[in-house]
């Protein structure tokens, strides 16, 4: 019986032993994460490549299932895509068309030069968030390979989100759609500022929220381009974020807020790109249009646009 | 010894589990809680102190592989480790029921503990609809990944109280 007793009080010491110890824990990575940050490093390290491995043989497992059952489907995906081919091959020729005409026309306005072209590094998803609340993700390139803290991500032609944590061979990022996350964005037709929130509350909508829009003379339509904003302090101006999909006036009438669709698919992201450039490192941050084609490649097409509008606006004066 | 390291490796491997291949069989976005399951059942098969180890490790894997803060998923690991001690008494060997029942209370308060420390302090006010979209569901698939795993989880304590017995025997 007293046995029994002084395992119960033992199992008690623990139990408040321990919760201290969290607490001191959670205290110091409130106050001073450098403290345990290299915990993390090690951890990361060691842990990394194991999650590699398992990913890679889940990948392995389900493009094997993928392969007996998708026979059929790429047969007609073959066709279509086929089809767009063609569309795009006639496309292709008439841009190539503009294309001289623009080059002709920076050089006539001396516009050259100005294109900067970042860095990037490609990078494989390893693992997720354990939990179901966030949505971070771990990358299987780290500071080895030239990522910083604060290096911003994209996929798909659009962001992703920005690193939290480096490791040697790892690193985390925050995806925009976390509910933690918050991005200084504008609409890239009127440079209005806003910002662009991530909410747990959306993601069966695929959404994000867009609040303190600023647009007093009401220009900002549904279906405008959203980008990162040039005052941002963590994010490269001009990456491509989504497009408005709801806009109502705020109860004080003085601001904006509403919906966007993000052009990345979070929801099945596997690769992704890190810029290697960080925000503090830019020379000139005024002409964002121009970095966005530097940035994001595969939504060359309507930025075509707004890029031939710019020329000619001046001309038409 | 030879359970401590069996332990730890069970713990590290969920752990990597729970992060890279769960979201391989994630429905609607939401993957069940493999960590939650180890934890309740070795409280409930060992105790307060094994339950309260268990989920202090747990949780803290979670936090170094993931979490910006330090403790925070040890410390609710922890203690729900420590109250499914409390149900040592009746466990029985061939019931399901208990477990079960148990896990997804802890899965409950896990969840409520999870949104009030991380959401409600930043003034994300809609309880319901956490609990409806995300606690809920979390309950239900982690139930049913319980029903698969915890006969396994059940032979893998017996082995290791197994080869406890033996060593324990050998020195007498």
């Amino acid at each position: 019986m007293r046995r029994k007793k002084n395992q119960q009080s033992k199992s008690k010491l623990w139990l408040i032993v321990l919760t201290v110890l969290c607490l001191c824990l959670i205290g110091i990575s409130f106050l001073e994460s450098s403290i345990t940050s290299p915990i993390r490093q090690a951890t990361g390290m060691v842990i990394a490549p194991i999650q590699k491995g398992i990913n890679n043989l889940g990948h392995w497992f389900s493009g094997l299932t993928a392969n007996i059952s998708d026979v059929a489907a790429l047969k007609a995906e073959n066709d279509l895509l086929q089809e767009k081919v063609d569309t795009l091959t006639a496309e292709n020729s008439q841009l190539v068309l503009d294309k001289e005409e623009l080059t002709r026309l920076r050089e006539l306005f001396d516009l050259s030069g100005q294109y900067a072209d970042y860095d990037q590094v490609g990078a494989r998803v390893i693992s997720k968030d354990s939990g179901n609340w966030f949505d971070s993700f771990t990358i299987d390139k780290g500071s080895k390979d030239g990522i910083q803290i604060d290096a911003n991500v994209i996929a798909g032609g659009g962001l992703v989100g920005i690193v939290t944590e480096v490791g040697p061979n790892w690193a985390t990022v925050r995806s925009i759609i976390d509910d933690n996350s918050n991005v200084s964005a504008m609409i890239s037709t009127t440079s209005d500022n806003c910002i662009i929130a991530g909410n747990l509350q959306l993601i069966d909508e695929g959404a994000l929220n867009l609040v303190k829009l600023t647009d007093e003379n009401n220009k900002v339509h549904v279906g405008d381009k959203v980008v990162t904003s040039n005052i941002s302090e963590k994010y490269l101006p001009g990456i491509l974020i989504g497009y408005i999909s709801e806009l109502n006036n705020d109860a004080n009438n003085l601001t904006k807020s509403g919906k966007i669709t993000p052009v990345v698919d979070f929801k099945h992201l596997q690769e992704v790109l890190v810029i290697l450039q960080l925000k503090d490192y830019i020379a000139s941050p005024t002409d964002t249009l121009d970095e966005t084609e530097a940035v994001n490649d595969l939504t060359e097409a309507p930025q075509k646009e707004t890029e031939s509008e710019r020329m000619t606006a001046p001309s038409a004066e | 010894m030879k359970r401590k390291i069996a332990m730890a490796a069970l713990i590290i491997f969920s752990t990597l589990l729970q992060c890279s291949a769960f979201q391989l069989i994630e429905i609607a976005s939401i993957k069940p809680n493999l960590l939650l399951i180890i934890t309740v059942s070795f409280g409930l098969m060992r105790g307060k102190k094994s339950g309260l180890t268990t989920g202090f490790f747990c949780g803290l894997c979670c936090d170094l592989f993931f979490e910006s803060i330090i403790g925070f998923q040890a410390l609710i690991y922890m203690w729900i480790g420590y109250f499914a001690g409390y149900f040592y008494r009746i466990f029985y060997d061939d019931d399901i029921k208990t477990p079960l029942l148990l896990i997804s209370a802890a899965d409950l308060i896990y969840g409520i503990s999870q949104y009030v420390f991380t959401f409600l302090f930043r003034g994300r006010i809609h309880f319901f609809f956490y609990l409806g979209r995300i606690i809920i569901p979390e309950i239900l698939y982690t139930m049913l990944l319980t029903i698969i795993t915890y006969r396994l989880i059940y032979f893998i304590n017996q082995k290791l109280s197994k080869t406890d017995k033996r060593s324990v025997d050998s020195l007498v």
